[in-house]
């Protein structure tokens, strides 16, 4: 707190404030460029609620692939793990620019040519890798001795990952499922190198007109406004379910 | 004809040789108890008459059907035969009745209305309908362990399992389990028991077997077993609980 004061005061007092306050925070072109911003921003929405839908899904088949048990299964269980290690070692933005850029250039006819969506395609691959780490280490963080009840009470293999192990290993990873997809929204910023007009994107466009940096912070607050309120979200998501099982008891 | 009948049981971890031999009959509504100090096998030997663990030689049938051939399936085995684990093994994200239906439903496909009424009418057998919509979580050791045998029981097994099924409880819970056990024994069902209950074993059991180093190195009605132990080493495990002043 006394370090933020201090920070601060620091800041404002500094000989270089009155062009830095205005070059970034001048109220009059924040309230001029938001509602253009906030358009471009919807881009950004669309493609973190698109991409996100395909992650929690390839990714949890991934984790899934990559749990089964047996040497009959180590080709895929090898594969799998190829994957993440690939698509986790490379950068985002090489990914988002070989695909954005090479993949439409291919000129092959059927494969759209959309930039935004061989954007989406670069994000769902990443962050696909990222995830099914997470969801692996919810599974491994189920004990053992639950699939052996299961398995105990007739249920297959397939039934006791579905109806015992994945309920509670999903469970369990939501707040780092919640991390990963703030991290997310935020790459969704590096598809402006595309020339997708995106929040990113549209503020440096506004920025390159007038040479004030004021519009960056419209296109951050935008970001914030989005990822708080996610937060609390899962807060809330997370401390329900503990609520409810922790209720209705006697004793 | 026996309900359980062992021949030659024989199991290895690595190195470790963990049942050497085992042979043993279960009959029809009988009671078998296992002790034996820890590592002795017996875990081992239930969980292999629940296919839970693949054994190396030997047999094991179910009224005369060989548990691991091809007229006997997995499905069909485990629900002839209930477990019940000395962790109870609950599943902590469904509530009471969620978990006691979860077989019927997902494996016999039963509804979910008459899984719910056969759940609750088990329930309240054994006291415990207050609990249906309870998480195990917020239910006492002793309450969960009752709660995980009736979940054995919701798809009416012949042959009922218990793995140490009060070792992890606190002393003044041990007695509403074993007090469900007793009503089990007297409903006729079959069990076959591994416990550390002394008092149970000689009191409840019709036959009781010790086995040691993977095998069974005596069995005999309880009062011969603890009263007059013919066998060197059971009458040295005895002394020591004994000495443990658990008998």
């Amino acid at each position: 707190m006394v370090v933020a004061v201090a920070l601060v005061y620091g800041i404002t007092h500094s000989p270089g404030w009155e062009e830095v306050k205005a070059a970034f925070f001048d109220w009059g072109k924040y309230e001029d460029s938001f509602p253009e911003i906030s358009r471009a921003f919807l881009l950004n929405v669309k493609i973190f609620c698109i991409a996100e839908a395909f992650i929690l899904v390839f990714a949890l088949l991934l984790a899934v692939l990559r749990s089964l048990p047996g040497p009959v299964f180590f080709p895929i269980r090898a594969l799998a793990i190829a994957y993440a290690d690939f698509f986790r070692g490379v950068p985002t933005i090489l990914v988002i620019a070989i695909l954005g850029f090479g993949v439409p250039a291919l000129d092959v006819a059927g494969v759209p040519r959309s930039e935004t969506f061989w954007a989406i395609v670069a994000l769902v691959l990443i962050y696909t890798a990222y995830v099914s780490e997470v969801y692996r280490a919810g599974i491994d963080s189920v004990h053992p001795s639950q699939e052996a009840a299961a398995r105990s009470l007739g249920l297959t293999r397939g039934q006791a990952l579905t109806s015992v192990v994945l309920p509670q290993a999903v469970r369990r990873v939501i707040p780092p499922l919640l991390n990963d997809f703030i991290g997310l929204q935020k790459d969704t910023a590096l598809v402006g190198i595309l020339g997708s007009v995106e929040a990113f994107k549209q503020s440096q466009i506004n920025t390159q007109t007038d040479f004030n940096f004021t519009h960056y912070l419209v296109a951050a607050t935008l970001f914030v406004a989005i990822t708080i309120p996610l937060a609390r979200f899962t807060d809330w998501l997370v401390a329900r379910d503990r609520r409810k099982r922790q209720a209705g008891s006697l004793v | 004809m026996s309900a359980v009948k062992i021949e030659g049981l024989r199991k290895s971890f690595g190195k470790l040789e963990v049942l050497r031999g085992i042979d043993l009959d279960v009959a029809e509504h009988e009671v078998v108890c296992l002790i034996g100090a820890s590592g002795s096998g017996k875990s081992t030997l239930l969980r292999c008459v629940d296919r839970l663990v693949e054994w190396d030689a030997g047999t094991i049938s179910l009224d005369g059907v060989d548990i691991d051939s091809d007229e006997m399936s997995e499905a069909e085995l485990r629900r002839r035969v209930g477990i019940v684990f000395q962790a109870y093994n609950l599943f902590p994200h469904l509530s009471v009745l969620d978990n006691i239906t979860l077989a019927p439903r997902k494996v016999h496909r039963v509804d979910k209305a008459q899984a719910d009424a056969d759940a609750r009418r088990l329930l309240e057998l054994f006291g415990m309908a207050a609990f249906a919509d309870s998480y195990p979580d917020r239910l006492s050791g002793g309450q969960q362990q009752r709660v995980a045998i009736v979940r054995a029981l919701a798809t009416n097994p012949d042959v009922l399992l218990l793995d140490e099924v009060t070792s992890a409880l606190d002393p003044e819970l041990v007695g509403e389990v074993l007090a469900v056990i007793r009503e089990l024994k007297e409903g006729g069902m079959t069990m076959l028991l591994a416990t550390h209950e002394m008092s149970f074993a000689r009191d409840s059991a019709d036959r009781v077997c010790f086995l040691d180093a993977g095998r069974i190195v005596e069995q005999g009605p309880p009062d011969q077993l603890f009263g007059d132990p013919h066998e060197a080493r059971t009458r040295q495990f005895l002394q020591r609980i004994i000495e443990a002043g658990r008998l």
